[in-house]
């Protein structure tokens, strides 16, 4: 792991309306790592991934993504956005398009590859993740846990240099889970800076370098697995742990 | 009666159809212009731009959307026929001139409310998808959202359509040579009522029941394509 500082937020403030979300969240995440944030429903943890690409626009605070001020008004977000992958609970996929056309898309309309280049990177990507035989059907035809591999890849047929995973497997049956996080696993063995929102705790003790827990809208404890899992100090850390982990 | 509806028929048939085709061009030109204007009309409507508090764009096209709908068409086919020859005075529109662009704006604020309905119905997640790829709105909006928003517009755009060549009908009142107005002209000629009235509800009824069983069709193609 190089020390570089990939993402950078400052004081990080967040409202919907009247509702307090995100209450001041200062953080870096450097190049190379592997950082999972879990925590009680509605601590503002899907909220906090979001504004990490302006999905969210917050209201207070700065982000700095690879030394650029992302909230600067005059940077264009789209740009950043090609370098910041995001795979969503509900995986999102284009239903409209072919499993191929769903990772070609992006990379030719904007540019990065042609056609042909995008078509034969895409094959691979499918390759890697075991849907090489789906790249011509639609998205309909496949599981929810295909459906999320194919998310996975389309977001990194664009080159990222880290990715935002907001509970990639919370809207999967069981049996799905496991091939969705073994593609995950893959992905952080190659080195990607990963974000990855989880309730599995098994799994962001094995891959973590660091985990976040958020709750009432603040980093309230973070540390490596060993210590979050293994010797929490923050009362509200150790009642979320007993509540899921026995 | 029967006897008397086929001699008006024999003898007029080429009226009747003359007043078929003006009612079918002027509601393909009302739905067309419709989906022009009210596309960017949906546009606007949905526009986030913000003076203070207040989005003068969505507004403006708001209060015309609840304008045109919460007044008879029949006022506003007036409206036109009377408002246009004053509103430019080295211009003299005809008659068929000031009614199809009446029509043509009272369609144009129902489909850009069709149109609205149908790119809003598109779940969120599918720009935020967009977006996250780097794609800016406008190219989440033509790439991602519209093809799939198409599925949900153009069923409604063709009852549209119909329903356009039901309400042209209103136009007779200001002679425009459509179906109506031939009922019109025959029934004056012949002093008859009923006969060519019965001819002129036959070719409507055949018409639109036939188009909207097409929309039915089309319908039910497309969902099975989802
Ligand atoms: N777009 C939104 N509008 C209004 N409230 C929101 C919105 N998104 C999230 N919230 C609220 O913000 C709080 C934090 O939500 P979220 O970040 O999704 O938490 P988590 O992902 O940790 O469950 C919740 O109370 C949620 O209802
Ligand atoms: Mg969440």
């Amino acid at each position: 792991m190089t020390d570089k500082e990939l993402l950078k937020v400052e004081n990080l403030h967040k409202k919907f309306g009247d509702l307090h979300v995100l209450k001041g969240v200062t953080e870096h995440i450097t190049q190379g790592e592997v950082v999972s944030v879990i925590g009680p429903s509605g601590g503002g943890k899907s909220t906090f991934l979001r504004c990490l690409n302006l999905l969210e626009i917050p209201d207070e605070g700065k982000i700095y993504f690879e030394g650029v001020d992302i909230t600067d008004k005059k940077v264009d977000i789209n740009v950043h956005r090609q370098k910041m992958g995001m795979v969503f609970q509900h995986f999102n996929v284009f239903p409209n398009m072919t499993v191929g056309q769903n990772i070609t898309m992006a990379p030719v309309l904007l540019g990065k590859k042609s056609q042909k280049e995008a078509d034969e990177m895409a094959a691979e990507l499918l390759n890697r993740v075991g849907l090489l035989e789906k790249i011509n059907e639609y998205p309909k035809r496949l599981s929810g846990g295909q459906k999320q591999r194919l998310a996975i890849v389309r977001a990194l047929a664009m080159e990222p240099d880290v990715m935002l995973f907001d509970e990639p497997t919370s809207a999967l049956d069981p049996e799905m889970v496991g091939e969705v996080l073994a593609v995950i696993k893959e992905l952080v063995k190659t080195g990607m800076t990963t974000v990855i929102v989880t309730h599995e705790m098994g799994f962001a003790r094995e891959v973590s370098d660091r985990v976040f827990f958020m709750d009432g809208g603040i980093i309230a404890e973070k540390g490596t697995p060993e210590e979050i899992f293994g010797n929490p100090q923050n009362p509200r850390t150790k009642e979320f742990l007993g509540k899921v982990l026995y | 009666m029967i006897e008397n509806i086929a001699k008006v028929w024999t003898q007029y048939w080429n009226l009747f159809l003359t007043g078929l085709g003006y009612t079918l061009l002027l509601s393909l030109i009302t739905v067309l212009a419709g989906c022009v204007i009210g596309f960017f009309l949906a546009l606007m409507r949905m526009s986030k731009w913000k003076v203070g508090n207040v989005k003068p764009l969505s507004a403006v096209v708001g209060m015309f959307v609840e304008i045109v709908r919460g007044t008879p068409l029949l006022l506003q086919l007036y409206f036109f026929y009377f408002l246009l020859p004053d509103l430019v005075y080295f211009w003299e529109p005809s008659k068929f001139t000031c009614i199809t662009i009446a029509l043509c704006l009272n369609s144009a604020a129902y489909v850009s409310e069709i149109i609205r309905a149908g790119i809003q119905a598109v779940d969120r997640g599918q720009t935020e998808a967009a977006r996250c790829l780097g794609l800016n709105s406008k190219q989440a909006m033509i790439h991602v959202v519209l093809p799939q928003a198409v599925k949900n517009i153009l069923p409604a755009l063709c009852n549209e359509f119909v329903t356009m060549i039901k309400e042209t009908s209103l136009a007779s009142t200001f002679f425009v040579g459509e179906l109506m107005t031939q009922y019109k002209t025959i029934s004056g000629a012949l002093y008859l009522t009923i006969e060519p009235l019965i001819i002129v509800g036959i070719i409507y009824f055949v018409v639109t029941f036939s188009l909207s069983k097409c929309v039915l069709a089309m319908e039910r193609r497309m969902s099975a394509g989802d």
